[in-house]
């Protein structure tokens, strides 16, 4: 169970291969600008041309397809509601009726393209965690955001809560899972009932989890400050980032597959 | 020869802020650069507590410390660290995700050049018995493997001193052995080493050995001294000899095994082939 999860979340698969030896500020860029080109392009073909590209880069690292699409379970719930709200409130030709409210061919349609689309972003997304480590995003976050620190964005710092945060997630699930266990093997019981009384069940499972959450972050603050953690100040890193020539050559790639297919859908739709 | 100070604590108390009672009181303790001090004590006698304020972690709330080589100056890039510590539950020091990167976290910190951090994580986790492993994610490593990965981030930051808080508690007695042996090595550098445990067999190269009862140094002696008390003296103080020293100490008293005899494997064995094997 917390393999799945692990793998669901997108967590960092080791591995030697050209999209994990990329500069990560080459890849946070290329992942955020296809989330704002997703936004650009309309049509079930842009959407397929995006889903082979993801493809594509997922072979290239390694990423089993199956890992990248359990990545979509969080959201899961996020596309079955707003699909239902699309197939049920769009006009249209009128397809059949529950409750005297009509599901539209054209609401259909809408409801599978935005799904497409948001599963695409999350795929995207999973490709960078899945294939940089939690520090390799901080590094790049830090780097990219080192313009903004002449104005006082504590870039540094952000940057290290955020590879915390990553780096505490496996964590936090095998807490859960051993919190549930703990509580099964005295009679708590988290199968039966309704979806309700299964939700009440875990209550009692949050209270210890965040006492368990504060003190571990306690212990990793005085760990870090034990290990000459001073914040950003004079630190070096093991990894420098590197912009090499094969980083530009993956970005300009990508403008120029990004701007194919946003030039084919406006033929394609005129 | 008379050794440089390494840590010195002059009527040194504490307690934890908005608990009332003492942890540690009245304790005045020196530690001389290069000494091998074994901390012992049952649980909740404030042993951590006490590594904590030797490595800067915690200061006194009453009575002074001394740390030699930690100076508050936050330009003093790219030297030594004065003390690491490798804390009682591996899960609680771990910060990055890939061993290589929780390795490199210690020199990171202290500005060394990239190739230096290299070189220290290749080594370190060499020593450690963890090499080949640098991509691995650190959550797939067993509670015995994490504990020799917490050492190697400690060797990683070459300190003066190398404080280890019941380090071993988690490995096979395999491992237990190589770990003793890279913590030798280390000490033979002229590293100090504070080691807290509960169990004698693991601080028979100690040459020092303190006993915590209470947050209060109950006996402070070389290890000739320790090693020469009886079981009962030291039962008297919650301590217990492993089975091997038991025996001969029970051999001794019944005449089978002189006086003269160590309590070594070997020896024993001459003694008794000598004695008995023909
Ligand atoms: N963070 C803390 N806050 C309050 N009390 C603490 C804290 N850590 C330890 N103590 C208390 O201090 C005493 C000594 O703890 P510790 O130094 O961890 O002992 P040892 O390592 O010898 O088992 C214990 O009674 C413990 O309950
Ligand atoms: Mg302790």
């Amino acid at each position: 169970m917390a393999n799945a999860y692990k793998i669901a979340l997108g967590q960092f698969i080791p591995a030697d291969t050209p999209v994990h030896s990329l500069d990560p500020r080459a890849k946070i860029i290329m992942v955020m600008a296809v989330i704002i080109l997703l936004f650009v392009t309309h049509t079930a073909a842009a959407f397929t041309l995006w889903f082979l590209l993801l493809m594509y880069v997922a072979r290239l690292s390694k990423i089993p397809a199956g890992v990248l699409f359990s990545s979509t379970k969080p959201v899961l719930i996020l596309i079955i509601f707003t699909s239902c709200l699309h197939i049920f409130s769009v006009p249209g030709e009128k397809l059949f009726s529950v409750f005297g409210i009509s599901a539209t061919k054209e609401g259909f349609i809408l409801a599978f393209l935005i799904s497409f689309r948001l599963a695409l972003i999350v795929m995207y997304a999973s490709l960078l965690t899945l294939t940089t480590s939690p520090s390799r995003i901080s590094d790049g976050l830090e780097g990219l955001m080192s313009p903004f620190s002449r104005i006082g964005l504590p870039s540094h710092d952000i940057a290290m809560m955020i590879t915390i945060a990553l780096r505490f997630i496996p964590t936090l699930f095998e807490e859960t899972s051993r919190i549930i266990k703990a509580q099964e093997s005295r009679g708590a019981d988290f199968e039966s009932g309704g979806p309700v009384k299964r939700a009440m069940a875990y209550i009692p499972v949050l209270v210890p989890l965040f006492v368990i959450i504060f003190r571990r972050a306690d212990n990793l603050a005085v760990a870090m400050e034990a290990r000459g953690y001073r914040g950003g100040s004079c630190r070096t890193r093991l990894n420098p980032l590197r912009w090499r020539k094969c980083d530009s050559m993956a970005v300009i790639l990508l403008g120029v597959l990004s701007a194919l297919i946003i030039f084919g859908e406006r033929l394609l739709v005129r | 020869m008379p050794r440089e100070t390494q840590f010195i604590l002059s009527g040194a108390e504490f307690s934890y802020p908005g608990s009332s009672g003492k942890v540690l009181s009245g304790i005045d303790l020196e530690i001389r650069a290069g000494e091998w001090v074994a901390l012992l004590g049952s649980n909740g006698s404030g042993k951590t507590t006490l590594l904590k304020i030797l490595s800067a972690l915690l200061v006194p709330t009453q009575g002074s410390s001394f740390i030699s080589g930690s100076s508050q100056d936050d330009a003093a890039c790219g030297r030594k660290a004065p003390c690491a510590m490798v804390f009682q539950n591996p899960e609680d020091q771990i910060v990055a995700s890939t061993l290589e990167e929780e390795v490199a976290f210690g020199p990171e910190n202290l500005g060394c050049p990239a190739e230096e951090i290299r070189r220290r994580v290749t080594h370190s986790l060499e020593a450690c018995g963890l090499s080949g492993m640098e991509k691995q994610l650190v959550s797939s490593l067993s509670g015995g493997q994490k504990q020799r990965l917490a050492l190697a981030g400690a060797l990683a930051m070459q300190p003066a001193a190398i404080l280890l808080d019941e380090a071993l508690s988690m490995l096979d007695p395999q491992s237990r052995r190589a770990f003793t042996e890279i913590i030798a090595s280390e000490h033979a550098k002229g590293r100090t080493i504070v080691q807290v445990t509960h169990r004698i067999e693991e601080i028979r190269l100690a040459e020092r050995m303190l006993l915590l009862k209470d947050g209060k140094i109950e006996f402070d002696m070389p290890r000739e001294d320790f090693f020469r008390m009886r079981s009962e003296d030291l039962a008297a103080f919650g301590l217990e000899l492993p089975p091997f020293e038991k025996l001969c100490e029970i051999l001794r008293i019944r005449g089978l095994l002189p006086e003269s005899c160590a309590a070594d494997i070997g020896a024993v064995e001459t003694y008794i082939y000598d004695a008995f094997g023909k």
